[in-house]
């Protein structure tokens, strides 16, 4: 018999992945097709951003996919000059929160704006990032 | 109602190394403790021990302790709370004590960061926080922080020199505490580049205003009413308990320029104590980073939202100011040994309240308070200590 293969999309999540296996790894699939998606609990309709794939308010796990589109509010960032293993080679880069209203996204800062170019409270979009070695994130850019 | 106190305290030397092993570690806050309790190890009738794991190589530490401090066959067991863990140890002390099961119980706190580099350190620290959906963008403590600092700066106008005053008056307190790491004097010039300090680590943070990893242990014993006064002639009581969490990934986070859970802590303890801001004497806020002891200020209600900075400008913060705050050095002085610093900051309050703090005794303080931080907001505890 076939040893069944295990699903671990996940793992190719950021520069250095320490999740391999979720229930939510269709968010994998999904930033392979160019599209940010969040789940949204199909009983109570409360939206998730990152993806759940557990409702605690409904007690149900039958969530469906939503896009996150348009822009965010930037509420912070930092831009680091020093970096935990694995992850020196991607210096400088910058970290930052956006607010959609439902939901915030937390991500990078797309590597060409420079920290000076950013301030609370700007607008700005998601959008998804291939990496090196078939590996995928998501970037800020200007909205 | 029975009261609950603490008898006796104890901490290592903070460094950057210690030239042991854990074992060994831990019994340098132990020793002083029990000396300080006057108790004997018999009279220990349980130990919580406290850290944060991902430092450890022993697994399960407690059992190694309770054996090499002689505590066997008590019973041992150990808890987490990241930064917060050894206050959250004394919470638990408090309710096994107040519960009735047990009349004496010893709250161990350590930390033995020196076995791992810097960058290490700071990915297992960024492991603290959510590993799924923000640690594979490459986050670490200080860059967290430095949100905060950056949310604070865009929302009320305050600025990196602000921050410096906080590592200055460290630096002040610093240099008159043994156990601190850090024993130098800082002025305003040490972050002007090319200073070491002054070197940003991560917008708008300076490695000047964070504090050092650190090598460290601390102990507390606390003991129900009867054995407190049997064993203790200046028994300091616990008098509010708070605790509290925040969402740990930062897209659950409402703003960037204060620590809900720690406001909800410190309202709790004030509630429990049936006290306010003002009654405070002197306090030991988690001064991880510079930015951390300004959003204290304000989370405690010693400053209003935005009126943190106003309070370091003011030097009311100081020894001798309205409301004296890490007369001890704080984190950035003495080093942060994660699972041993709320132990430490205890201590400090328990030697103030008895008016034993030496060099950095406030005059006659009656109330002291705790405020201990776990991860960016994720844990807080705070707790109000009394000398009646």
């Amino acid at each position: 018999m076939a040893k069944k293969e295990m699903d671990n999309r996940f793992s190719k999540f950021g520069t250095v992945s320490f999740t391999a296996v979720t229930r939510v790894n269709d968010f994998i699939g999904y930033l392979e097709q160019g599209k940010l998606m969040g789940t949204k609990c199909k009983k109570c309709g409360l939206k998730f951003f990152p993806p759940r794939a557990d409702c605690y308010k409904s007690l149900d796990s039958d969530m469906e996919w939503f896009e996150v589109s348009g822009t965010g509010k930037l509420l912070s960032f930092s831009t680091l000059t020093f970096a935990p293993t694995g992850f020196t080679q991607d210096l400088p880069y910058t970290i930052a929160v956006l607010d959609y209203g439902d939901y915030k996204v937390f991500g990078r800062v797309d590597s060409s704006i420079p920290d000076s170019e950013l301030s609370v409270g700007m607008a700005m979009k998601a959008v998804v990032h291939p990496l090196p070695n078939d590996r995928m994130n998501y970037v800020f850019q200007k909205g | 109602m029975s009261k609950v106190g603490i008898i006796g305290v104890g901490q290592s030397k903070f460094v950057r190394a210690y030239p042991g092993s854990v074992r060994e570690l831990v019994f340098e806050g132990f020793k002083e403790a029990m000396e300080d309790a006057k108790v004997t190890t018999k009279d220990i009738d349980a130990t919580i021990v406290c850290s944060a794991p991902e430092y450890d190589k022993q697994r399960s530490p407690s059992g190694v302790f309770a054996e090499y401090l002689g505590l066997n066959p008590q019973p041992t067991f150990y808890v987490e709370s990241l930064c917060s863990s050894s206050t959250t140890g004394l919470r638990l002390a408090y309710s096994l004590v107040k519960s009735g099961l047990h009349d004496m119980v010893m709250v161990l706190g350590f930390q033995k960061m020196s076995e791992i580099s810097a960058a290490e350190s700071q990915e297992r620290m960024g492991r603290g926080t959510d590993i799924q959906w923000e640690a594979p963008f490459g986050t670490m403590m200080p860059a967290y922080y430095a949100m905060f600092a950056k949310g604070h700066m865009a929302q009320y106008g305050t600025t990196p020199e602000d921050l410096a005053l906080v590592r200055i008056k460290a630096s002040t307190y610093g240099i008159l505490n043994d156990r601190a790491m850090n024993r130098k004097v800082l002025d305003m010039d040490a972050f002007k580049a090319p200073a070491p300090l002054a070197g940003i680590l991560s917008t708008p943070l300076r490695v000047g205003d964070c504090c050092n990893n650190a090598d460290g242990s601390s102990c507390v014993i606390v003991a129900n009413e009867e054995k407190a006064k049997a064993f203790s002639k200046k028994p300091v009581w616990i008098k509010g308990l708070g605790s509290a969490t925040a969402a740990v990934n930062m897209a659950g986070r409402e703003t960037f320029y204060s620590l809900p859970a720690a406001a909800e802590a410190a309202r709790q303890a004030y509630g429990m104590a049936g006290m306010k801001p003002g009654d405070i004497n002197v306090a030991e806020v988690h001064d991880c980073f510079t930015i951390a002891e300004i959003l204290a200020y304000e989370a405690l209600g010693f400053a209003k939202p935005g009126e943190g900075p106003a309070l370091i400008r003011a030097k009311e913060t100081y020894k001798e100011g309205r409301i004296p705050v890490n007369v001890d050095g704080g984190l950035l002085s003495k080093g942060h040994p994660v699972g041993a610093t709320g132990g430490s900051q205890v201590r400090t309050i328990v030697l103030q309240l008895r008016g034993e703090a030496g060099d950095i005794q406030v005059k006659d303080p009656a109330i002291g308070l705790v405020h201990n931080v776990g991860g960016v907001g994720l844990y807080a505890n705070v707790t109000i200590l009394g000398r009646e």
